[in-house]
């Protein structure tokens, strides 16, 4: 009978990814109501040494296929090398992160093992009754959710969204099994050559990392609206996002983009400025604690989403609250 | 090189709005359009072809409606065009999908099949790697650059924080990203010879051979949907207008210290 909670961890040059963690996370929890275990099936080469970190944020086990061909993601290898582990170990149910190789790699799985797979899931459950796993994601640009079963094929397959589940608490006292697993694999697998590999010189900013987010769309205007935004960030100690309007105007870089065709955000703080809140702007942070939008408009969406929100202009009201929060400052360290 | 174009026709989503009495989609009026990633599909299947001869086909699978998509793909200058269409199909899942376009798709023969990456309607990007399984042939998704070097393909493959040049050797399968090309407009010779060309229909009795009639269509699909509903809109926090700029600092700022953010 198919068991446990297999999760594809995603490592590029050695180095494991965020939503790798939070899916461990994520598969612990769901584990515990079924009564199994977390599964980490790690794929590369060279990356054994990786494993106890995975059982510090909850593998019971790790599976580690390891070789040469799999050093550079490339879809055959791996393709084969999960397809092997699936046929192995028959597991009930495989998560991987909805990231540009998850999304590759797990359709081309799920088509060779003949499952069903659920594409950039925002939330998961277990059916009480049935047992089954719930696989809930946005549709129709984020109008609407979907709640989608695979009844009668193993293992129930998703991919999700990275940012979406919560980082779970390293604990470096746990410990679990490791199995090096033979899949069967040769250099010959490689059906494309890597001619370049060029990594972004840009470093990129990660706003999923930023606790607070200051984030501009139509109302700022235009590219230098974003200067007093940039300037209540700093004094919070947060980053700058945008919506898409602002993105495709090219007011400011895309990989600041918060939204369905973005970024997926949860900060601590969210102070949404001049951003009316079409439903696809507020897919990709609606998760935020506290949320404070700023808007002349009083009808806008993200007035009746926001906790806070304050009908006024911004470009008057956010460089009078970056002086009083440094005010504010300056009184305290008195 | 034979290149096969698949297309969709999907609910131009921008449009889509919520009725805010009953929380139900209205998608009367919405205008149906060719998903984008395709569009940037077919345009460069039409450069690749102007680059190195052959010919395109534009494949949809959907109802009699989506003849119009095709139109507008035989109107950028595709050559042929292929409508796969029927009852058996409808409520298809990704890995369903797969399996018509893949019968499709070996009864009219390619050396280069082309998909979008992902469609706004669904948003899985599932259906061209699906395809490539079927097919048994390489995929490389996230192209946003490809080159023909004889009979293989260099294909710039982007990843969040990089890039890869890839070389495949057709037969192959790429998904477009939008930056691939940016698709031409119709053109009015191409809009009227649209008209005047056939759109061949391949229903289910044309690909019963070459499929498992039990892995097709809503009870063939390995998922289906449990339920839908739109998202419950969280109660309402504190809406303040009025105020002076001033006034409207010292509310925000009265919330930033209660919840220990300054």
């Amino acid at each position: 009978m198919s068991k446990d909670i297999f999760v594809a961890i995603e490592q590029r040059a050695g180095m494991v990814q965020k939503v790798s963690i939070e899916l461990l996370g994520e598969a612990r929890r769901l584990a515990a109501e079924l009564n199994e275990q977390v599964v980490a099936v790690l794929m590369g080469s060279g990356v054994a040494g990786l494993s106890d970190m995975l059982c510090h944020y909850g593998a019971d086990k790790v599976l580690v296929v390891d070789h040469p061909v799999l050093e550079h993601y490339t879809t055959e290898p791996y393709a084969k090398a999960m397809t092997h582990v699936i046929h192995t170990y028959d597991p009930d149910i495989v998560l991987f992160g909805a990231t540009s190789i998850g999304r590759d790699l797990a359709p081309r799985v799920a088509g060779r093992v003949h499952t069903g797979l659920t594409a950039d899931c925002t939330s998961l459950a277990i059916e009480e009754e049935s047992k089954l796993l719930l696989m809930t994601r946005p549709a129709f640009g984020g109008n609407i959710m979907a709640t989608i079963v695979c009844k009668d094929y193993r293992p129930q397959m998703a991919t999700v969204r990275p940012g979406v589940m919560p980082l779970p608490e390293k604990d470096e006292s746990r410990t679990g099994e490791v199995e090096l697993v033979d899949a069967g694999l040769s250099m010959s697998d490689m059906n494309v050559e890597i001619l370049e590999i060029n990594r972004n010189e840009k470093k990129s900013v990660d706003i999923t990392e930023a606790k607070i987010l200051v984030s501009g769309g139509r109302g700022v205007g235009g590219p230098e609206g974003y200067q007093p935004l940039r300037e209540l960030a700093d004094v919070l100690g947060g980053e700058v996002s945008a919506s898409r309007v602002a993105v495709d105007s090219g007011w400011i870089e895309k990989d600041r983009q918060v939204g369905q065709t973005g970024k997926t955000v949860r900060p601590n703080l969210y102070i949404a400025c001049g951003i009316s809140g079409a439903i696809q702007h507020q897919a990709g942070m609606e998760g935020s604690e506290y949320i404070v939008a700023i808007n002349l408009d009083e009808g806008a969406p993200m007035m009746k989403l926001a906790d806070l929100g304050v009908v006024g202009d911004l470009s008057v009201i956010v460089p009078k609250l970056t002086e009083a929060i440094k005010a504010y400052r300056a009184k305290q360290a008195v | 090189m034979k290149i096969v174009v698949c297309i969709k026709q999907v609910p131009d989503t921008a449009e889509v709005r919520l009725d805010p009495k009953t929380n139900t989609l209205i998608r009367d009026g919405v205008p149906s359009i060719i998903n984008h990633d395709d569009k940037t599909g077919l345009e460069a299947a039409l450069r690749i072809r102007e680059q190195v001869g052959g010919s395109v086909t534009v494949v949809c699978m959907g109802p009699p409606q989506a003849d119009v998509a095709l139109r507008e793909a035989l109107a950028m200058g595709c050559d042929e065009a292929v409508l796969v269409s029927g009852r058996e199909f409808g409520g298809s899942d990704t890995y369903a999908t797969a399996t018509i376009l893949g019968a499709t798709l070996r009864k009219i023969g390619f050396d280069l099949v082309i998909t979008g990456r992902q469609a706004i309607d669904g948003d899985t990007a599932q259906v061209g790697p699906q395809i490539a399984e079927q097919l048994g042939i390489p995929q490389v998704s996230y192209a946003e650059g490809v080159e023909v070097q004889g009979d293989s393909l260099v294909v710039k493959r982007q990843f969040e924080d990089q890039y890869h040049l890839l070389k495949v050797k057709t037969p192959c399968l790429i998904t477009a990203l939008s930056e691939l090309a940016e698709p031409r407009y119709m053109s009015v010779g191409g809009i009227v010879d649209a008209y005047n060309k056939e759109v061949k229909i391949l229903g289910f009795d044309d690909l019963k051979d070459d499929l498992n009639p039990a892995w097709i269509g809503l009870a063939g699909s390995p998922t289906n949907v449990r339920q839908s509903f739109t998202k419950q809109a969280k109660t309402s926090g504190t809406v303040l207008s009025g105020l002076s700029a001033d006034e409207a600092v010292d509310a925000i700022m009265a919330k930033l210290i209660e919840r220990h953010i300054i």
